[in-house]
């Protein structure tokens, strides 16, 4: 992770391979891929001698960077969905996760590091939508690592400029009265939305009611599952 | 640190050229906004993109601008907003027009 704090992948799709496959009249070669790896970076050489070093000095073992990376790895939207599960659930904690969200997640053992997050509420007249149109800024901490989608420039350049219009692609068409309000978060903070509640729901635990908590819904780009929806799912 | 603005202010934000890393994107630039929160002091992204401490820090706040503040044509409803952060060094008071070029 760089010093900023922020979350910049490195995993960018590729385009040098995209042309159009209507082989009329030119022929042309695919670009050649070689067997053989290219040099290391200078980068990867520098980390690989300094991650040696640290594992000879018994500063810590290969298995502890295993294991680090596992439970990176491991994080998920479902730690997300609990959360807001308990706040459906539970009037004081979720008063909790809008004031005072670091210690909310305490609950569940999270700790967010050098990154508040910034947790809001969807109602009946708000409808929150969250981007990083600089990065992919995202709560890695509680929903993992982001979409392919939400890293895109597609995304990122046409959510704050015609959000309707992209919930409509994500299959989520709102009327106009209800307010859409996109987060850019450009910076320091984090965000989690915590969808509206589906109706129908009244007296669930919070486990059922985590079923109903989508990846999309805790981005705004979607809405929680409906109550029928999830149970002719488990049936 | 003292925060310069407070929830409710009027505020614009500067539209000038930086080169450069900063995190201010372009479509708010010139533009007018109501501060929602005031966050708090972070350390400059501004240094700390090249290696610097980021210290002094700057003040970060959160901005509510109309949709249709940001954009002309925009086509949603008119209650729509966009809220982002922005840093001290980059806002004016709305009155002030020293950084307007829109």
């Amino acid at each position: 992770m760089s010093t900023t704090g922020h979350d910049h992948d490195h995993d960018h799709d590729h385009d040098g391979h995209e042309h159009a496959h209507d082989h009329g009249s030119v022929p042309h070669r695919h670009p050649f891929q070689p067997d053989d790896p290219e040099p290391p970076l200078e980068s990867r050489v520098l980390e690989e001698a300094l991650r040696t070093l640290l594992i000879d000095k018994g500063v810590f073992s290969a298995a502890d960077i295993q294991h680090a990376m596992e439970s990176m790895d491991a994080r998920g939207e479902s730690q997300g969905a609990k959360i807001v599960a308990r706040a459906w659930a539970d009037a004081d904690y979720r008063r909790q996760l809008v004031e005072r969200p670091a210690l909310a997640l305490k609950a569940f053992g999270i700790d967010m590091g050098v990154n508040e997050l910034c947790v809001v509420e969807n109602t009946p007249d708000v409808h929150n939508i969250v981007v990083c149109t600089l990065c992919s800024c995202y709560p890695r901490m509680i929903l993992g690592v982001p979409p392919a989608w939400y890293k895109s420039r597609e995304y990122r350049s046409r959510v704050v400029n015609e959000p309707r219009a992209v919930l409509v692609e994500f299959g989520v068409t709102l009327p106009e009265e209800v307010e859409v309000r996109v987060h850019d978060s450009n910076a320091d903070l984090r965000y989690l939305v915590i969808p509206g509640r589906p109706p129908g729901t009244e007296g669930w635990s919070e486990e059922a009611l985590a079923t109903l908590v989508t990846r999309d819904s805790m981005i705004g780009t979607g809405v929680a599952r409906e109550a029928l929806e999830a149970g002719s799912a488990s049936s | 640190m003292e925060a310069r603005y407070a929830v409710g202010d009027r505020v614009r934000v500067i539209d000038r050229l930086h080169s450069g890393h900063m995190r201010t994107p372009r479509y708010v630039r010139g533009k007018v906004g109501e501060v929602i929160r005031v966050v708090g002091p972070m350390l400059n992204p501004e240094q700390l993109a090249y290696g610097y401490s980021g210290v002094p820090g700057r003040m970060l706040y959160r901005v509510r601008f109309r949709q249709r503040d940001l954009w002309a044509a925009y086509a949603g409803g008119p209650r729509d907003t966009l809220e982002i952060e922005l840093y001290e060094h980059w806002l004016a008071p709305s009155d002030e027009t020293a950084g307007r070029t829109a």
